[in-house]
């Protein structure tokens, strides 16, 4: 059977999406965390564990908002617009965020401790954004003739705060698992410490949004199965898996950390984010604008589609090899005595 | 003008542009620079070298910074600015995106990580690669953006689909259209010019200053030998690009010269007051039949004037006239200069041409300014349209608010006033400071992990 085109490229999307989580959700974490560091030091420390790298994740952002116009510009064109306020914040805290970068150390004073606080705020606010920006987007927006129609705030409800709220909580998981894997001594066991709280916080959130999301549409909650008095258990039995593979997570998660692991938490981490993904895309299947379009309905030509796929196919495992050759270049931990000099 | 979302939009384009533009126009030059600071150290083993490019690198680390920031925000603002381009264009410019994206900016960020902090963990051959791969990342990424942008000006190898969308017929055609070859050429020449007018001033301040001054001797040179031979080049480059503009936007090359009348004998104007109301120049002073002849190669051939075109299809005459004329004064200063140096050079009098390098100091800005106004002549010159006689601007843009995007202009105002007045601020303190001869000492004051830090402690 072949596969349609237009799947391909919302299976690719989807995975370039996820990889910039996982990836770019690590750097934000840590910004997002910088405020409780202990010091100037410990702050440095956590800025180097990521500095090689976070270029690099941030890149997967543009190839998943880039594969979405040009994949599926009729998508792109709905949810841009509708999305407006939350994409345009985020750009503007990735800007503060991404030139805090090299100017916390070219500023003197004021200027320093100004940049630092714009990392951080930075990071936070870019994660608030996108947190909105998913809640909009899973809430579906309102559209006439495949054009958005609605109103500039439609994406702030209830639920969308909530989304936000948890993805903040999510971030911050990471990047503490991230320092839990580079750094050493106090800063390690600081980490460690943010990681059992935070899974906690993560836990509960997911079971929120997972919760709150049933609520969006009567097409997501037949999907699982539950309605307000009932449960269809055939149905819900086919996906229970995910909730309890992601409660086994956690708690391995707070083992982890418990244990003294390096890596392992971090997977962790990525694999409860995985499950949330999953999740949603189940409850959101086939949609790639909710409840609005299908990939098949928002995608671009086919020979637009081919072509990009003749690019996608060398090219990927070739960016992904790359990657991960400069991941393993910086695999050491971040140098402890540096900061001493 | 009404204020709506359309003009608005256009403001904002403008603007997050009109930033963007300088970094990556800076970047491509400079990593090239880099590049071959680095091999020519890896091939002389001469310190001079090393000692350049730990500089330049501080102040290509920053740029670039400034340039991915500025440049995230393009790629989100055809959704948020021109849903209906997006829609309506996709399936023909989408892919020339896409593979700018997964040929060239994974590769830009991802080496620039080894070549900032990789210097104790890899070793001089593959930090040289990485050098190189970002430099060459650099370009790619230009040829993409170029083609795409070229393609709006020059559109071919497309149709209508049924659903009033634009099809790709032969993406061969798409890509390789009549006016990328000049006008990539054009933009990198723009991007090494650009350098060199910095790495120039740089070079002659701290010549002036009498600080590191076997590197900045050295700098100095490369920088003349890049004016003197690329500034002539990007003359013919520029002129070709006008004659290919004038076969396929024959409005914009009229309004960039400012002629109202379809006539033989077209004049070369150089100077005139164009008012767009009464469709005349005031003031002008022109040399007769020099128009016809650059553009057709004959003084006595028919060129079209602005009256050609019906006066809603007409570019803003005032804005693409003079942006036109301050890019133009800007590579002739540039010939000039590069000209002057080389003389100076061949006399061996360049090291203590005091005059000299204070021209270079006043130009150090002159390629950014002629980059601005060359980008202001192309976009400005292709409107009203976004896709050339096909697609006008005004059809093109999202449905969104007034008070939305004038909300996000004025936050995008006030976050570019702040980090990119810091930027420039960081880098022409770096500047001013100029390189250092000496070893830097391995206990340097910045902190561990940053790309400053990290450059100087760890350099071999």
């Amino acid at each position: 059977m072949m596969i349609e085109l237009s799947m391909i490229w919302a299976i690719l999307i989807a995975v370039a999406v996820f990889l910039y989580v996982a990836l770019d959700g690590f750097d934000l974490g840590v910004g997002i965390l910088f405020p409780f560091a202990k010091d100037a030091r410990e702050r440095d420390q956590m800025q180097a564990a990521i500095a090689p790298v976070w270029d690099g994740n941030e890149t997967w952002l543009v190839l998943g908002g880039g594969g979405l116009f040009a994949a599926f510009p009729k998508a792109y064109a709905a949810l841009m617009p509708a999305l407006y306020a939350p994409i345009i914040l985020m750009l503007l805290a990735l800007i503060f965020r991404g030139v805090a970068f090299e100017f916390r150390h070219h500023g003197r004073g004021l200027g320093a401790k100004w940049w630092t606080i714009a990392f951080s705020a930075g990071s936070m606010v870019a994660a608030i954004a996108q947190g909105f920006v998913l809640g909009g987007f899973i809430q579906g927006v309102a559209l006439e003739n495949g054009q958005f129609a609605g109103g500039p705030l439609d994406w702030l409800t209830p639920f969308s705060l909530l989304v936000a709220a948890s993805l903040v909580a999510g971030y911050a998981l990471l990047g503490a698992t991230w320092l839990v894997f580079k750094t050493q001594g106090e800063l390690f066991e600081r980490a460690r410490a943010w990681v059992k709280q935070l899974a906690l916080f993560t836990a509960l959130a997911m079971g929120a949004v997972s919760l709150a999301t049933l609520g969006v549409d009567p097409r997501v909650t037949e999907r699982w199965g539950l309605t307000m008095t009932s449960v269809d258990w055939p149905t819900f039995i086919k996906l229970a898996p995910l909730p309890i593979l992601a409660a086994v997570i956690c708690y391995l998660l707070w083992r982890g950390a418990d244990q003294r692991r390096h890596f392992a938490p971090y997977l962790y981490a990525v694999g409860l984010f995985l499950i949330g993904y999953l999740g949603l895309a189940f409850s959101l299947w086939p949609y790639i604008v909710p409840f609005a379009m299908t990939p098949a309905d928002a995608a671009a030509a086919d020979n637009a589609l081919s072509l990009m796929l003749w690019g996608a196919i060398p090219m990927l495992p070739i960016i992904l090899g790359y990657t991960a050759y400069v991941y393993w270049i910086f695999r050491a931990k971040v140098d402890n005595d540096a900061a001493y000099h | 003008m009404e204020w709506d979302a359309l003009l608005l939009s256009r403001l904002q384009f403008a603007f997050t542009i009109g930033f963007h533009i300088i970094f990556p126009a800076f970047t491509i030059g400079l990593a090239s620079f880099l590049a071959v600071l680095e091999g020519l150290w890896l091939f002389t083993k001469k310190p001079i070298f090393k000692n350049l490019y730990l500089f330049w690198v501080k102040i290509f680390a920053l740029s670039f910074g400034m340039g991915v920031v500025s440049g995230v925000v393009m790629s989100y603002q055809f959704g948020t600015n021109w849903s209906l381009f997006s829609s309506i264009t996709g399936s023909v410019i989408g892919p020339l995106l896409a593979y700018e994206v997964l040929t060239a900016f994974f590769l830009e960020a991802s080496f620039l990580g080894i070549m900032l902090f990789g210097w104790k963990r890899v070793g001089p051959g593959l930090h040289f690669f990485s050098t190189c791969a970002v430099a060459i990342g650099t370009l790619i990424s230009a040829f993409w953006i170029l083609a795409a942008n070229s393609w709006m000006q020059t559109p071919q190898g497309w149709t209508w689909a049924d659903d009033d969308t634009m099809i790709a017929t032969n993406f061969i055609d798409v890509i390789f259209n009549p006016s990328l070859p000049s006008r990539f050429a054009h933009m990198v020449l723009a991007a090494y010019l650009t350098t060199a007018m910095v790495v120039a001033g740089a070079s002659a301040f701290a010549l002036l200053k009498n600080r590191a001054l076997p590197e900045s001797r050295m700098a100095l040179r490369m920088a003349i030998l890049m004016m003197a031979i690329v500034a002539p080049m990007q003359i013919v480059v520029g002129h070709e690009s006008g004659v290919v503009a004038h076969e396929h936007q024959p409005a914009k090359v009229a309004a960039m010269e400012g002629w109202w009348q379809t006539q033989t004998q077209q004049p070369t104007i150089l100077f005139a007051w164009p008012d767009e109301a009464a469709e005349r120049n005031h003031f002008e002073f022109g040399l007769p039949g020099l128009g016809s002849w650059v553009v057709a190669g004959d003084a006595n051939a028919e060129v079209q004037g602005l009256d050609a075109f019906a006066p809603e299809d007409r570019p803003p005459v005032w804005i693409v006239f003079w942006s036109f004329r301050i890019m133009v004064a800007m590579g002739l200063a540039m010939v000039t200069l590069g000209l002057w140096g080389a003389a100076a050079w061949a006399l061996k009098r360049l090291d203590a041409a005091t005059w000299y390098h204070r021209a270079l100091v006043l130009a150090a800005p002159s390629g950014f300014v002629a980059v601005l106004t060359g980008w202001i002549t192309a976009e400005v010159g292709r409107q009203p349209y976004v896709v050339y006689g096909v697609l006008r601007t005004a059809d093109a843009v999202s449905p969104v608010s007034a008070a939305s995007v004038a909300t996000s202009l004025i936050f995008f105002m006030v976050v570019y006033a702040i980090v990119f007045s810091a930027g420039a601020l960081y880098i022409l303190r770096l500047i001013a400071k100029g390189p250092e001869s000496d070893e830097p000492p391995p206990q340097s004051k910045q902190p561990p992990g940053t790309p400053l830090g990290a450059a100087i402690e760890e350099a071999p």
